[in-house]
């Protein structure tokens, strides 16, 4: 027993040397060199770079404040929109701290886009925009929470509704392969190319 | 739930059937006669000799376990060296600093035993090298032990009068080198493919379009995200796990990581039909794991579907549309809605998978007490890779104990009598953990400096506690994440996590050791039939006395009174 307990001993060292070594640094290495070969900007982190700098990237949301942009969904991370410290909200489904967040972030969407929709319920607010994403970076929002701030940024930037209409189509990204996932706005995409329509 | 909702689950059910399928056939072979074509088998002849085996050499029961407990001995002071070394190691772009020591302990069992529970941020926590060398290592290992047993457990069951089960180093090896690598190399491929990252250049920082700035974590994700996935391991690169668009960017990449969260589980079963030559049976067994699935599945829809309390209370616009998922998307994401995260939030479980596409915590009382239960049932609907199967054959040895008892036979499985021995091992594997989990589930809620690590309030707060050690204990790793952490947590959940694996592995060991031993009866007239529905009903009968009847009255204290609040 004794000495089948040193040969495993022995055995089980190498074994660990010799597939961290594989599984842990080759792996891992081969994948790298192929995918900056192969998948260079998906590899990268999806990143987006106007006028040589980098902006942001595609599958992460970032903090936009201003009335004349569309607006990300709340966020848990610390400050909001951490992309490099995600984290969920881990607020329970009867929490008060839900109930307390929730109805702060519909008095606060009530505010900012009653006076470009008038008559604006808070049964027209999509739920994703009074709920924390699960990343906390959440890139996405719903295209009702899309089309409820379509007014707002249209009148602020003094374009016509149907132009930001076909904005919020041309980046919102369907169901892959038309059946899986839900479809959803992309803010950032959205945001840039509305930028770009302005002129600016 | 919608039309394309309800195709999207039997597209999801016909894809990992499809492929469940063959990959059984397969894994059958490479635990029997598979020998590999010539550059491979160089290569696994290499092996062996450098780790000193003849891989014709078998081992009985317990040799075969102190294989088991040496290797994981070994590659777990690996493990724990590397996080309590990281800072003065390279790959660490981001400058991360020593893990703590209750941290790592924990993370270590954690890793050890595929439970992948997470008392840490990945992305703020684990250098590159750890990631990589480190907890992606064991995310080979842990699976690879477990099929070995389960393998070897077999073929207590498929042969006869003699003690030898395998040789462990063969099985380790095949298992990682002709299972898990090919599956890991081409899922990591498609997921990079996708948008997962896959670089050693350290944060990106971009400057935002209202002139802020912004870091944005990366690393070599893809890589150890397809094996956390295939290998049921499920510990996140990112603290939010799979809800970070860089681990699941989208609605293909979420199908994809559900078929490899279910893939090798159900595959077994399969391989299990093949291997004892008892295809019925098998597929009895297949069916109670399958309605017991999606049993769980339809729970969970039906109340994330249907919204919380605090939502339906606050009067927003909760109902499904073509431009909104509407429901409980709390801690959920846009591009996968109520559909895919309550059906993930099932898989997730009822495997020891424990990643999550959305948070648990924020669950409605009934999806999360379905996520609870799921993992309390014992990791055997489907389960975790290897650790599933061996899971539900404590339960089917009970059922065809008890079934012996009702029609006054010595009970029989697949040939062999089951006898004293057998059962006492199987009480053991099946009882360990649903005794231990609520145990320390009690105790963590009378002692009060461990009442401070409960976040939510009210029924909540304890189905926060008692969902952390049950999922520790049964090796499953998702989390009510806001439970944080303080050293007794940390160090007793490591200790939970080691014994919750281990005991039950020695458990099946022995059962296999004692099996192998015994003579094949031929089957008669009177032999209880182990194929067939009665005998999938008979099965989850015994798991719900079981396991069902220790967990309902914590299920009063938790989600059920939540539910009536």
């Amino acid at each position: 027993m004794r000495a089948s307990i040193l040969r495993d001993l022995r055995s089980a060292a190498v074994a660990t040397v010799v597939l961290t070594a594989i599984l842990g640094l080759g792996y891992p290495a081969l994948m790298t060199g192929f995918a900056q070969v192969a998948f260079k900007s998906q590899a990268d982190g999806s990143l987006i770079t106007l006028k040589g700098r980098v902006v942001g990237s595609k599958l992460a949301a970032q903090a936009f404040t201003s009335a004349s942009y569309f607006h990300e969904r709340p966020s848990a991370t610390s400050p909001a929109y951490n992309a490099a410290a995600t984290t969920f909200s881990n607020l329970g489904p009867t929490d008060p701290a839900l109930a307390t967040e929730v109805h702060q972030q519909i008095a606060a969407i009530l505010k900012l886009e009653s006076p470009y929709n008038p008559g604006l319920t808070v049964h027209d607010i999509p739920v994703d925009a009074v709920v924390p994403s699960g990343s906390g970076i959440d890139p996405e929002i719903s295209i009702a929470y899309a089309d409820l701030q379509s007014r707002r940024v249209a009148a602020l930037r003094h374009l016509p509704l149907e132009s930001v209409a076909a904005l919020i189509k041309r980046y919102t990204d369907g169901r892959s392969w038309g059946l899986f996932g839900e479809p959803g706005v992309n803010v950032l995409e959205l945001n840039i190319a509305l930028d770009r329509e302005s002129g600016r | 739930m919608s039309g394309q909702g309800w195709a999207q689950i039997l597209v999801y059910v016909a894809v990992v059937v499809a492929l469940a399928y063959p990959l059984g056939l397969w894994m059958a072979r490479v635990y029997g006669s598979f020998r590999a074509p010539r550059p491979l088998r160089v290569v696994e002849r290499g092996f062996y000799r450098l780790v000193g085996t003849d891989p014709e050499r078998e081992q009985d029961w317990k040799g075969y376990a102190v294989s088991v407990m040496v290797v994981t001995v070994v590659s777990g002071l690996v493990l724990y060296a590397i996080q309590r070394l990281q800072e003065h190691l390279p790959l660490n772009p981001d400058h991360l600093k020593a893990v703590p020591a209750h941290i790592a302990l924990n993370t270590t069992a954690s890793f050890l035993t595929n439970t992948n529970f997470q008392f840490y941020g990945g992305e703020t926590t684990m250098s590159y090298l750890t990631q990589m060398a480190g907890l992606a290592v064991q995310n080979f290992f842990a699976p690879a032990v477990a099929l070995a047993v389960l393998a070897a457990l077999i073929r207590g069951l498929a042969r006869k009068t003699t003690s030898e089960l395998g040789n462990f180093w063969v099985d380790f090896y095949r298992s990682i080198a002709y299972i898990l690598v090919p599956i890991a190399v081409v899922f990591a491929v498609f997921l990079v493919w996708q948008g997962v990252p896959q670089t050693f250049g350290g944060h990106a920082t971009a400057a935002t379009l209202q002139g802020g700035t912004q870091a944005i974590a990366r690393g070599p994700v893809a890589s150890q995200e397809a094996i956390k996935m295939i290998g049921t391991n499920g510990g996140g690169f990112y603290n939010s796990n799979s809800a970070v668009p860089f681990e699941n960017p989208n609605g293909l990449t979420n199908f994809v990581e559900m078929i490899a969260i279910l893939l090798i589980p159900m595959a077994e079963v399969f391989m299990f039909g093949r291997m004892v030559l008892a295809r019925r049976h098998a597929w009895a067994v297949f069916a109670a794991m399958f309605a017991l699935l999606a049993l769980g599945a339809g729970v969970l829809e039906g109340a994330e579907h249907h919204g919380s309390a605090v939502l339906r209370a606050s009067g927003v616009n909760l109902a499904q549309s073509a431009s909104s998922s509407g429901g409980n998307m709390t801690d959920k994401e846009v591009r996968f809605g109520i559909t895919d995260t309550a059906l993930w939030s099932d898989l997730a479980t009822a495997t020891g998978n424990g990643g999550a596409n959305g948070g648990y915590e924020a669950l409605t009382p009934a999806g999360g007490g379905t996520a609870l239960v799921n993992i309390f049932a014992g990791e055997v609907v489907f389960g975790g890779v290897g650790s599933g199967l061996y899971g539900m054959i404590f339960y089917i040895l009970i059922a065809v104990f008890i079934a012996g008892l009702m029609v006054g036979r010595t009970p029989e499985y697949l040939g062999k009598k089951i006898e004293a021995r057998e059962i006492k091992f199987a009480a053991v594997g099946a009882l360990f953990c649903p005794t231990l989990a609520v145990s320390l589930a009690a105790i963590s809620v009378v002692t009060k400096s461990n009442l401070r690590a409960i976040f939510d309030p009210g029924a909540h707060g304890f189905t926060e506690a008692l969902y952390a050690w049950t999922s520790e204990t049964f090796n499953n790793g998702s989390a009510f994440g806001g439970y944080t952490v303080n050293n007794f947590l940390a160090e007793a959940g490591g200790m939970a996590m080691l014994v919750g694996r281990y005991v039950p592995i020695v458990a099946a060991l022995a059962i296999a050791g004692s099996l192998a031993r015994k003579k094949v009866a031929p089957v008669s007239a009177g032999t209880f039939r182990t194929d067939g529905a009665t005998f999938s009903v008979l099965l989850i009968g015994v798991i719900i006395l079981t396991a069902g009847l220790m967990i309902l009255p914590a299920l009063f204290l938790g989600p059920i009174a939540e539910g009536l609040h």
